[in-house]
């Protein structure tokens, strides 16, 4: 983490050293979107997706019909500090623990997991129970998304 | 000082450490930076391959392809993919590893997804410190995705041992098959997407056009057709990669190919290093501030400016 974190204004976007981190701002967030299951709608997880690329998130998109194994997998390799799983299938407690049950034994209990699409609120508390940050349901503002994200995703520590 | 075997035994024993040291290192975190250091007498042992060409020629599925392959030789392999970052915000959309999914069970394969964070010329600045993890963790092929280039991405070329550009039909004719830049680079070509039409005509163009005059290398590059969804022509391909190995280490080019290596990323190194000191802090420098006013009085051309502000670099005189 950075500690001298100096007030930006916007104009200051316009001059970036050519490294990506924009003055002396922490470095990008890597971010996994997951579509889990049987669910062929991903416009939701595309909307996502592009608005965390243009709030300066590096989100990697593995697209439709992802098992809990290839979620880890992805996440694994490609270092994430966030997941977000978006479903719209209803099968959101069949698969959640699943995916955490899988994270947990590839080590990455400490990546932030979220989730999103048609889950009803009486599951919420369920999938929070968990250990999903948070739960954003239809008609969330996509800057909420981007706000919680930004507050919650831990920094990548030395691995040991 | 760390132990370079010591170190290498860690990645392998837990899996996230490659990818975390990985990500470190793309963010200049200096305790990285430290063990990209120790690591680093362990690198030149992989075999690199650049698969280079425009957006949507198939340069991502055919890796995976590539991929499916190289595992029934048993090798292990890695594939570094990049994608753009934005100009605006900074962020990136990663998605080359959409095509790459088939093998996620596979501990030989390992896929990762980086964003080019403003650098121009298809790589982003750490891909070659992310190869040179790769190659002391032990991966002796190692493929690397550029951005999707057109005509000017050429900074593949001196990273790999091996580039591989990748066509696709409709994407020009005679005369865009002799200009320089890309196909230049190749030392395997490839038309993809053999399947669509005009893709014969596209291999034939491009073989006459090779024919037209020696490559830079004395050596005749393959051009050759494949599809990388059905896996037609992909054996062809992965041939020619291996052949273009051999042929590295029986003329001895790999050598050559190294040092040029080592020069273009200490001085692209140095140009970064030297834009972001400026870039960061301009009125840290009292030359840099006083040769932007002269040239904004329009009593020096930018060009004399710059030749003013490295004389202390060259050892020249400039006054």
């Amino acid at each position: 983490m950075n500690t001298e974190s100096k007030a930006t204004t916007d104009n200051d976007s316009v001059h970036q050293p050519p490294i990506g981190e924009s003055q002396g701002e922490r470095p990008p967030v890597r971010v996994l979107i997951a579509k889990p299951g049987l669910d062929g709608h991903d416009r939701g997880a595309k909307v996502l997706v592009r608005a965390l690329r243009d709030a300066g998130f590096e989100v990697v998109y593995t697209g439709l019909f992802q098992t809990p194994e290839m979620i880890a997998a992805a996440a694994l390799q490609e270092d994430v500090q966030v997941i977000g799983l978006s479903i719209l299938s209803g099968a959101h407690m069949t698969l959640f623990p699943r995916i955490i049950e899988e994270l947990r034994l590839c080590g990455l209990a400490d990546v932030l997991v979220v989730a999103g699409g048609t889950i009803p609120k009486a599951d919420i508390a369920a999938i929070k129970a968990l250990g999903v940050g948070e739960v954003f349901g239809p008609g969330t503002q996509l800057t909420t998304i981007v706000e919680y994200i930004t507050r919650n995703a831990p920094a990548p520590s030395p691995p040991w | 000082m760390v132990n370079a075997s010591q170190l290498v035994e860690r990645l392998r024993d837990d899996k996230r450490a490659l990818p975390r040291l990985m990500t470190l290192v793309e963010n200049e975190d200096p305790f990285a930076l430290q063990m990209l250091d120790a690591l680093f007498p362990l690198t030149g042992r992989a075999h690199v391959v650049g698969i280079t060409g425009s957006p949507g020629t198939g340069k991502s599925s055919l890796i995976a392809s590539l991929v499916d392959r190289i595992r029934i030789s048993g090798r292990p392999v890695a594939v570094l993919a990049i994608d753009p970052s934005s100009p605006v915000s900074g962020g990136a959309v990663l998605g080359d590893r959409i095509r790459m999914l088939a093998r996620f069970a596979d501990s030989g394969v390992y896929v990762r997804s980086m964003a080019s964070r403003g650098r121009q010329g298809g790589l982003a600045w750490a891909t070659a410190e992310l190869v040179h993890l790769l190659d002391a963790a032990g991966f002796p092929l190692i493929l690397v995705e550029t951005v999707g280039t057109g005509q000017d991405g050429t900074d593949i070329a001196v990273l790999a041992d091996s580039v591989v550009v990748v066509q696709s039909p409709g994407l020009g004719d005679g005369v865009q098959a002799i200009k320089a830049g890309i196909l230049e680079i190749g030392d395997v070509v490839v038309v993809n997407k053999s399947d669509q039409p005009g893709a014969d005509q596209m291999v034939r163009l491009l073989r006459n056009s090779f024919g037209l005059g020696q490559s830079s290398s004395n050596r005749a590059v393959p051009v050759l057709a494949s599809n990388a969804l059905s896996g037609e022509g992909v054996d062809s391909v992965l041939a020619a990669i291996d052949a273009h190995c051999d042929w590295l280490d029986q003329n001895g080019d790999r050598a050559v190919r190294r040092e040029r290596g080592a020069r273009a990323e200490v001085l692209s190194g140095l140009r970064t290093s030297l834009e972001r000191r400026l870039a960061q802090r301009p009125e840290s420098s009292p030359a840099l501030t006083n040769a932007i006013a002269r040239v904004t009085r329009r009593e020096m051309t930018p060009r004399r400016a710059v030749e003013m502000l490295t004389a202390p670099l060259t050892g020249s005189n400039v006054s």
